[in-house]
């Protein structure tokens, strides 16, 4: 099936109000459409199940934070291996307060992502059975994925910073050279 | 999942440490077991004891220069993660990689499939207890690597890709000695069937041994060899097509349950096996081939300056499956967000499901038998 006839198939069966806004083609490499936070866990268990769609591969979970729009994405990357299609989802939420179902009932691969998302992100998996971090120490604070993350200046005590060597021995640097910019600009990639 | 229960009475469960450096954790990970006797009750994997942050670092680097950590994703197949991050990359800025480059990148990713099948074999025969097989596959690996090194000066890291192509061209005389070396690795293969594959200890100690069936395989995303020993005919270079794999004439070994059963610790071993044949054969058709396509013309032009915008999923068959790489740019020289989808992450976290009912020893030849490297799940 083609992106759109699953995004047509799913809303169909789901409402406009819940999944909405397809994305193909033009500068989209990869088409998405999105879904109501709150509904991912019902959109999941439709896409795996229907035979149609008989999406059977869970690929990626990633979550990306966009702090001028004020919002937390979570992007699902889907497969399926017997029928050969793909999709992604995204999901849109609060950054203050994000926080969306669990979908690892449906796919156990979600439960190591979903962990890891939250671990980096603090996005809050609602119903996950062992949302703990994952990567980072049980007591790390904060999410370092978030843009506005600062790192401490210290770590139980041990410094994470050092003094720039350059400033400490007065280490004398060359000049810069500066690219020869309006050359350059002329052939820039916007893709 | 196996259900167990636990009828004794006289209930005396042990909560035991292994790792952050047990020899068989194959890297800095750790396991905290909960045994009745021999017989697991629960393994819960504790790991993030390698993370290096490489999703910020990315936001912080340029898209060229981002390349050499991806060296540091996985060590043991370090190609691959250049190849994903190029072809992420390629993806987001519609490049177009010269042929040539591609055969460059197919040989240097086969052979460096074969010297990652290489140490697994090995170490999964080591953790199993038979110490010879390691040197013998190790021995093999060695001269890939002294090729690789040849090729682009690294024998582990090799920051050998580009965005848009590869970084050298073959060295005068190269084709031949890889020739020469593949002449030899296949009689190699037999020899290491005849030692170890097919040998009666073996197949005793591990037919039959942590079975993942086909369904369960899908749903907890394993990929690459562990999922085609489940029975699942998967692979990206056959289903996806992406370089010049559809040029080139290649079987995908699928598991057969030809000592035990489909999806147990043997067929994991015997697909691997398989894999490194399919690779050779790979590699020769493309030394073949390569010569079509003019010399030199291994890397696309691109603006020294890469600024792109929008957002791209590339996805490559690593040595240990599907990885796959997210990238968005918002017009910046560094990429706004970058995330890797690895094999090893997916195949840990079915360890916790599968463990209970297992032997402690079986833990061990479990975890092996799934190629985990530590890197790569923490990244």
């Amino acid at each position: 099936m083609s992106p759109e006839e699953i995004f047509k198939q799913v809303q169909a069966e789901l409402g406009e109000e819940l999944v909405f806004n397809f994305n193909e083609g033009g500068d989209i490499k990869d088409a998405w459409f999105q879904v109501d936070p709150y509904s991912i866990d019902k959109l999941a268990i439709l896409l795996k199940t229907d035979e149609a769609l008989h999406f059977d591969y869970l690929e990626c979970i990633t979550g990306v934070d966009f702090p001028e729009e004020e919002q937390v994405h979570v992007v699902y990357h889907l497969c399926s291996l017997a029928e050969k299609h793909r999709i992604v989802i995204k999901c849109f939420l609060d950054r203050d307060d994000p926080a969306l179902p669990t979908i690892s009932q449906v796919w156990p691969a979600a439960n190591w992502q979903e962990r890891e998302c939250y671990d980096l992100l603090g996005v809050l998996f609602d119903g996950h059975p062992d949302l703990r971090r994952l990567l980072l120490p049980d007591d790390w604070r904060g999410h370092p994925l978030r843009k506005d993350w600062k790192e401490e200046d210290n770590y139980h005590g041990i410094p994470t910073t050092r003094l720039n060597p350059v400033a400490l021995f007065g280490v004398e640097l060359p000049a810069e050279e500066e690219p020869a910019e309006e050359a350059q600009e002329s052939k820039e990639v916007s893709a | 999942m196996t259900e167990v229960v636990f009828s004794n009475e006289m209930d005396e469960e042990m909560t035991l440490n292994m790792g952050p450096h047990h020899p068989s954790t194959h890297g800095v990970l750790r396991f905290i077991v909960k045994t009745d006797g021999e017989i697991i009750r629960k393994a819960t994997p504790d790991v993030g004891y390698l993370h290096r942050s490489l999703e910020k670092i990315a936001e912080r680097c340029t898209y060229q220069g981002y390349m050499p950590y991806t060296d540091r994703v996985d060590y043991v197949a370090a190609m691959f993660a250049n190849e994903c991050w190029a072809s992420a990359c390629e993806k987001l800025m519609d490049v177009e990689v010269p042929p040539r480059a591609q055969y460059l990148r197919v040989i240097s990713c086969e052979l460096n499939r074969i010297a990652s099948h290489m140490v697994a074999l090995g170490c999964f025969a080591m953790d199993v207890g038979a110490i010879t097989p390691f040197p013998w596959a190790i021995r093999e690996r060695e001269a890939v690597n002294d090729r690789l090194e040849e090729l682009c000066g690294a024998r582990l890291t090799y920051n050998y890709h580009r965005i848009g192509g590869v970084s050298y061209d073959m060295p005068k005389g190269w084709r031949d000695k890889v020739l020469a070396w593949l002449d030899n690795f296949m009689p190699a293969m037999d020899e290491l069937d005849r030692l170890v594959t097919y040998n009666e200890i073996f197949v005793q100690r591990l037919a039959n041994v942590a079975i993942i069936s086909g369904t369960e395989a899908k749903d907890w995303g394993l990929v690459g060899p562990n999922l085609r020993a489940s029975g699942v005919k998967w692979d990206l270079r056959k289903a996806d097509g992406y370089s010049v794999y559809p040029e080139l004439d290649f079987d995908v070994p699928v598991g057969l349950g030809e000592v035990g059963t489909v999806g147990d610790c043997w067929e994991r071993f015997w697909v691997r096996c398989q894999e490194c044949r399919e690779s050779a054969k790979l590699v020769r058709q493309a030394l073949e081939k390569i010569d079509e396509h003019p010399e030199d013309e291994i890397l696309a032009k691109l603006p020294r300056r890469l600024k792109p915008k929008g957002e791209a999923y590339a996805r490559i068959e690593s040595a240990r499956g599907d990885m796959g790489c997210y990238v968005i740019g918002r017009g910046a020289v560094e990429p706004y967000r970058a995330h890797f989808r690895t094999g090893s992450f997916t195949s840990m976290g079915i360890i916790e499901a599968k463990s209970p009912g297992l032997f402690m020893a079986d833990l061990v030849a479990f975890i092996a038998s799934l190629d985990v490297v530590a890197p790569e799940i923490d990244r």
